[in-house]
């Protein structure tokens, strides 16, 4: 059995791209989407999710761990790739370099945006829409956060993709040409539920 | 024709494996229906380069000359291929040679194709029939599956595959689709089926199946036009029932 972990180590990675961490996406990008309906509705929206029992184990296990493991592990395959776009420029071997690169930025998005909301939460400072007006109120910001989202959702959306070949459940090209449309479907869903929640801020 | 149709070659060179590559260039008169190969059995027969100065003879590979061995690939204008099916009429001028560097460098433009020799040999890429005692005919082969097996079977392990890949490289110790898709094939096989479990052990080893990101580069390059990719999924498949049984136990081995 020897050097059998860099298999479970991968199948680890792409599992827990989509399960916790991509169902903790589009819960977290729904919940946002309450600031479409106002303040108010957004605050309550989530005061509700900072009340919910068992508020730090299911943060550590369904969001921290899993996505400290694929944020870490994705860097390592990240980095082993040799991309070659310029010869080959082929729509797949461009998912493969964007699903890279994405992964990257959303990687750098995601450590700020933890910085700036939920550890300054755990400092004291009240996450609400106020909070995020105010990061919002700088342009800078405003497209550090759009780029930011689109990103992550793009990264999700390609990953899940791969998820389904990588576990073998679409196998013949036409099952893969069917779920490229199904990515590009739940890729655009998910930018116009993050991108009206960003712009209900502004 | 007033004047003399040429062709102009830009051949990257190597002398040694470990010595720096130059650029080299050569032009030859043309002459019709040339392909690659016998541009550069032109320029060994007569090796000035298009300076004028003598040179040494390119070294390559070849063996078949009909594109079923694999042995003279090489990257041309940029893409691998066969240097014997490459026709100068359908190449871009000046041609480009390169070698496959994926691949260690003997020299010029010939490589050391023995990783995927290796590989063949690590996933047991053949049917086990030898025993103490004479073991009777196998078992028969549906013909519409045999037809599907062919296809399977074209592979002339020509490295163009890892050559195309962006995951095999001096970073990784991917395998690379070629070996894969023989697991696809061999496990395919009614005698070969006997060791199903055994291959697929293999490729989950490191450097094995899992290292695939899906570019899907291999499919697009394959000169034999092999389902690579359809093998990879069918394999991940494969391994994702293997990976329940090794753990969670199972009759069937």
């Amino acid at each position: 059995m020897a050097g059998r972990q860099e298999f479970y180590w991968r199948r680890l990675h792409s599992l827990l791209g989509v399960i916790p961490v991509g169902l903790f996406l589009t819960q977290h990008l729904v919940v946002n989407n309450f600031a479409t309906r106002g303040e108010e509705s957004f605050n309550s929206a989530a005061h509700f999710m900072e009340l919910l029992p068992f508020r730090y184990f299911l943060e550590i296990f369904i969001i921290f761990l899993p996505l400290l493991f694929h944020a870490i592990y994705g860097l390592y395959i990240a980095f082993t790739a040799k991309n070659n776009i310029g010869q080959y420029g082929y729509f797949r071997n461009w998912m493969f370099m964007l699903q890279r690169v994405s992964g990257v930025i959303t990687l750098i998005f995601v450590a700020w945006h933890v910085w700036e909301t939920r550890i300054a939460a755990a400092f004291g400072a009240a996450v609400n829409f106020q909070m995020m007006e105010a990061i919002l109120s700088s342009p800078f910001m405003l497209w550090f956060y759009l780029i930011g989202v689109i990103s992550t959702t793009f990264h999700f959306a390609n990953g899940l993709w791969s998820f389904f070949v990588s576990w073998g459940i679409t196998v013949t090209p036409r099952s893969q040409v069917i779920s490229t449309y199904i990515s590009i479907g739940v890729f655009i869903a998910l930018s116009i539920v993050g991108v009206s929640a960003i712009l209900a801020f502004v | 024709m007033s004047e003399k149709k040429t062709v102009r070659f830009i051949i990257s060179r190597q002398d040694t494996p470990d010595s720096a590559p130059y650029q080299e260039e050569f032009e030859l008169d043309y002459r019709p229906n040339m392909n690659v190969i016998s541009a550069l059995m032109e320029i060994r027969r007569n090796p000035v380069n298009a300076k004028g100065e003598a040179t040494t003879p390119i070294a390559w590979d070849m063996n078949c000359l009909e594109e079923v061995c694999g042995a003279c690939s090489m990257v041309i204008n940029g893409r691998p291929r066969q240097s014997c099916s490459a026709l100068i009429d359908q190449l871009e001028q000046p041609v480009r040679l390169e070698p496959m560097r994926t691949f260690p460098i003997v020299r010029d433009l010939q490589v050391d194709r023995s990783r995927m020799f290796d590989s063949l040999k690590r996933v047991k890429a053949w049917i086990p029939i030898d025993g103490t005692y004479d073991l009777g005919p196998g078992p028969r082969m549906p013909e519409k599956k045999r037809q599907w097996a062919y296809e399977l079977s074209k592979c002339m392990t020509c490295g163009v595959c890892l050559e195309a890949c962006p995951n095999v490289n001096s970073k990784s110790n991917f395998i690379g689709p070629q070996s894969l898709s023989q697991v696809r094939l061999f496990n395919a096989h009614p005698t070969g089926e006997l060791n199903k479990g055994e291959r697929l052990e293999t490729i989950m080893g490191d450097g094995g199946l899992a290292n695939c990101g899906n570019s899907q580069n291999c499919v697009q390059s394959c000169p034999k036009g092999i389902p690579l990719t359809t093998s990879i999924a069918a394999l991940n498949r494969d391994t994702t029932f293997q990976s329940f049984k090794n753990f969670f136990g199972s009759d069937q081995v």
